[in-house]
């Protein structure tokens, strides 16, 4: 008996319970596919906490966006592809305007979905790096920078301190073994080709919490330099690996996703001189965090354990969540209504346009480039900086500007794929 | 009093060896089935169908192909997540290799292809044993997935390793691909599903499921009185993986759309497959579906029950449903070791003799 009356509630729970959250059409819906649980959380976790910390405060600073209240829904996805479709599906009808998931795996679920139903899906740095044709991929955006600027960013750091000579070297790339990890090789080997380093190739498998063999390899080949596309607990698995072999770390260079404080701190001070790229800046000297501070810490608002303030990935959770807001209100301009609809939300992110001005005006100086999306160009200018790790102060140093990356190689791969796209998908290439 | 075979007259054989020999079992489940058919479809959204009702019907298949190998063959197995990749990457190479070749004989010439692997990698069981045979099947799991990883040829040599599903349709309904209906690929399933079932099922009560069923029990004694234990296990390892693959195939094209292999097929997946069976009642087709049931639903009604309705933090949440469905494995298998099934068969007996118990 017990077990009927159980089941009974069970079935009524899951008859009523996805419809229990009623969609309140008034707000602005911003859905966060945020992971705060698996082996990805140590880089899950800061993000989400700063794109919802944002939205609070322009919810409480601003009174919303244009008047309009904006309502962050959280939805774990633990960067599983099958939990990313549950969550993409069951806050869609709420009225999104835009999607995040912070994977380059869910993306590639979400780009035909995203194109069916019409909600664009923003991808900072990560997923698809041939979305940036927007010609092809019409709701999909990845500005400021993608994968692919990241690698000839790599290649163009190690010219610079090589005084422009990089032939004969040897470059060896640690990726995650998934879609993400996969995505700078090409690049890699066409940069190669150009500037004539040797590439060699080390895959690690997910979650990547083993690269005992890898890391022998590297010690045994003694490749001049190493990059790194990793992710979650891979990255501090790496650089303590790093460290064991006394691989010098001024040589290790990891993609912006492999720069986090997260990732050097468990390694303590041998850590000490890791590079990472970035597009955009870090620490917490930024006029914003005075505003998050008075309107959102204070108030005991903070998102998460509120112990994220400042980190690299906050900062970047914050950026992503701030593109979002300035895209909103370029909507509400261009389609002059407070109440905009995924639609328009998606023409106010390719008429986007971020200047210095700007980013001075919301508290963010110097805090990344200043660009502008095009119908053509939804991938942004490229432009990344390299950071340096100081094990001894506990924080990044930006150690050179944010510089143009190889737009011919990158270009030309890019139109490649994404033809390749349109054909497989019977896509039309146009700018409406 | 309405479950009971009394005054239900059986004249031929063939009726009184049919599935369902009571009445109120046989109209349970024709109304079962034709609810699921003329009602479900009509009031179905997109949410029902891709969070709850399709990866529920493809995890059936997964698991009815698995309880044929381990329930009912008695052969443990851990390479479910590789046949199912094996499944999902035939797919794939016949949906791009072959545009014009419908989606409805892709998916099943993919179970056929898996078919052939699995009896491949089912050859050491003719010689091992019980953990020994997990082993290797263990082995094949990881092999399949570093297999489709490295080898370009099986996702075209596309940058990200990842394989996407180009837009099929079958009699003019988009199944595959971004703008398709939850009606539609809800249904391509489900027809999929029952018809899978009713073959297992009468596959199991036949000679080769009574076969399966004498190596299991005791494989010496199977093989004195005359089963072949070559064929009952190979026959076994190859229909199971026949349904694995027409799981896997299912998962990548209609479902999911796109894959990468090490993060949709590892051995996570082996055991999600293998707890759905132990959970659901090994050697019951009843079971597969219960199993799946359970696995597959249990967390997003905790999600949405504990984030949806009680307005708690996600990852609280997620945590929570972890150890709650965690805490209902251990539970299930102390008070009802045989599963699902052996619960529902318990309450059938109950039902058999209300409401007069003596």
């Amino acid at each position: 008996m017990k077990l009927k009356t159980l089941t009974a509630m069970a079935l009524v729970g899951a008859m009523t319970a996805p419809f229990a959250a009623t969609p309140a059409f008034a707000d602005l819906v911003f859905p966060s596919l945020s992971y705060r649980t698996g082996p990805y959380a140590a880089n899950g976790i800061p993000f989400a906490d700063g794109y919802e910390d944002y939205f609070k405060l322009v919810n409480a600073r601003d009174g919303g966006i244009g008047g309009e209240m904006v309502k962050v829904i959280e939805c774990e996805t633990g960067y599983n592809t099958e939990k990313g479709v549950e969550c993409y599906e069951s806050t869609k009808g709420e009225g999104a305007l835009v999607y995040q998931p912070l994977s380059t795996g869910i993306t590639y679920q979400l780009i035909p979905k995203s194109a069916a139903d019409g909600i664009p899906l923003h991808t900072m740095g990560y997923g698809r790096t041939s979305a940036a044709n927007g010609k092809v991929f019409n709701t999909v955006f990845n500005y400021p920078a993608n994968y692919w600027n990241g690698a000839s960013a790599v290649v163009n750091h190690l010219l610079d301190i090589n005084d422009g000579d990089i032939k004969g070297k040897t470059l060896a790339l640690v990726y995650h073994n998934s879609a993400y990890g996969k995505e700078p090789i090409r690049t890699l080997e066409e940069l190669s080709k150009k500037h004539g380093f040797k590439l060699s190739l080390l895959a690690v498998d997910h979650p990547g919490q083993e690269q005992k063999s890898q890391w022998l390899q590297i010690r045994r080949e003694k490749p001049d330099y190493v990059t790194m596309w990793g992710w979650g607990v891979m990255n501090a698995t790496a650089i303590q690996e790093a460290a064991n072999i006394r691989y010098p770390m001024e040589n290790f260079i990891g993609v912006w996703w492999s720069g986090s404080e997260n990732d050097v701190k468990p390694v303590g001070a041998k850590a000490d001189g890791y590079k990472a790229l970035n597009f955009h800046g870090v620490g917490d000297d930024f006029p914003v965090y005075d505003d998050l501070k008075k309107y959102v810490y204070d108030e005991g608002n903070a998102t998460g354990a509120g112990d994220q303030h400042g980190t690299v990935l906050y900062n970047r959770g914050m950026y992503a969540a701030m593109l979002a807001v300035e895209a909103a209100k370029k909507a509400q301009e261009i389609h002059d209504t407070a109440d905009i609809t995924p639609a328009m939300m998606r023409d106010g992110m390719e008429a986007l346009e971020i200047t210095e001005e700007a980013m001075t005006e919301l508290g963010l100086p110097n805090f990344g480039p200043a660009f502008k999306v095009s119908c053509e160009n939804h991938g942004g200018p490229g432009l990344a900086s390299v950071n340096q790790w100081d094990a001894k102060a506990g924080k990044w140093n930006q150690i050179s500007d944010y510089a143009e990356t190889d737009m011919d190689v990158i270009g030309g791969l890019i139109d490649e794929d994404s033809s390749a796209y349109a054909k497989e998908n019977k896509v039309e290439e146009a700018c409406s | 009093m309405l479950y009971r075979e009394v005054g239900d007259f059986k004249t031929t054989y063939r009726a009184d060896g049919q599935t369902f020999p009571i009445a109120f079992d046989r109209w349970r489940y024709y109304v079962v089935l034709a609810f699921a058919f003329l009602v479900v479809p009509f009031i179905i959204n997109d949410y029902w169908a891709n969070a709850i009702l399709m990866p529920f019907l493809i995890y059936a298949i997964a698991a009815i192909g698995l309880n044929i190998l381990t329930g009912y063959c008695g052969q443990v197995s851990l390479g479910t997540g590789g046949f199912m990749a094996v499944g999902a990457y035939s797919c794939y190479k016949l949906m791009t290799g072959f545009p014009d070749l419908n989606i409805l004989f892709c998916v099943l010439l993919s179970g056929v292809v898996t078919a052939l692997v699995g009896m491949l990698f089912g050859l050491p069981s003719l010689r091992i044993k019980g953990f020994y045979l997990a082993v290797a099947t263990l082995a094949a799991q990881f092999f399949l997935v570093w297999l489709f990883n490295k080898v370009a040829w099986f996702y075209n040599y596309s940058a990200s390793g990842q394989i996407n599903a180009p837009e099929r349709t079958l009699f003019g309904y988009k199944i595959t691909g971004a703008e398709t209906s939850a009606p539609v690929t809800y249904l391509f399933c489900l027809v999929l599903v029952v018809v899978l079932a009713i073959i297992a099922r009468n596959l199991t009560r036949g000679h080769l499921g009574r076969s399966w069923m004498a190596i299991r029990d005791m494989d010496i004694a199977a093989e004195i009185i005359g089963v072949n234990p070559l064929k009952a296990k190979l026959t076994a390892f190859g229909i199971s993986s026949f349904y694995i693959g027409v799981a896997g195939a299912l998962l990548f094209s209609v479902y999911l759309g796109a894959v990468e292999v090490g993060e949709v097929f590892g051995i996570q997946k082996s055991f999600l497959v293998l707890f759905m069976v132990i959970i659901g009642g090994l050697g019951s087709i009843f079971g597969s579906f219960a199993g799946a049931a359970f696995m597959v639903l249990l967390p997003v009604l905790l999600k949405n029950v504990l984030v949806g309705t009680l307005g708690w933090p996600t990852d609280i949440a997620t945590h929570l449903e972890f150890a709650i469905v965690g805490l209902l494995i251990i539970v299930f298998l102390i008070l009802e070791p045989h599963g699902l099934a052996q619960l529902w068969r318990v309450i059938k007996e109950k039902l058999r003799l209300w409401p007069f118990p003596h």
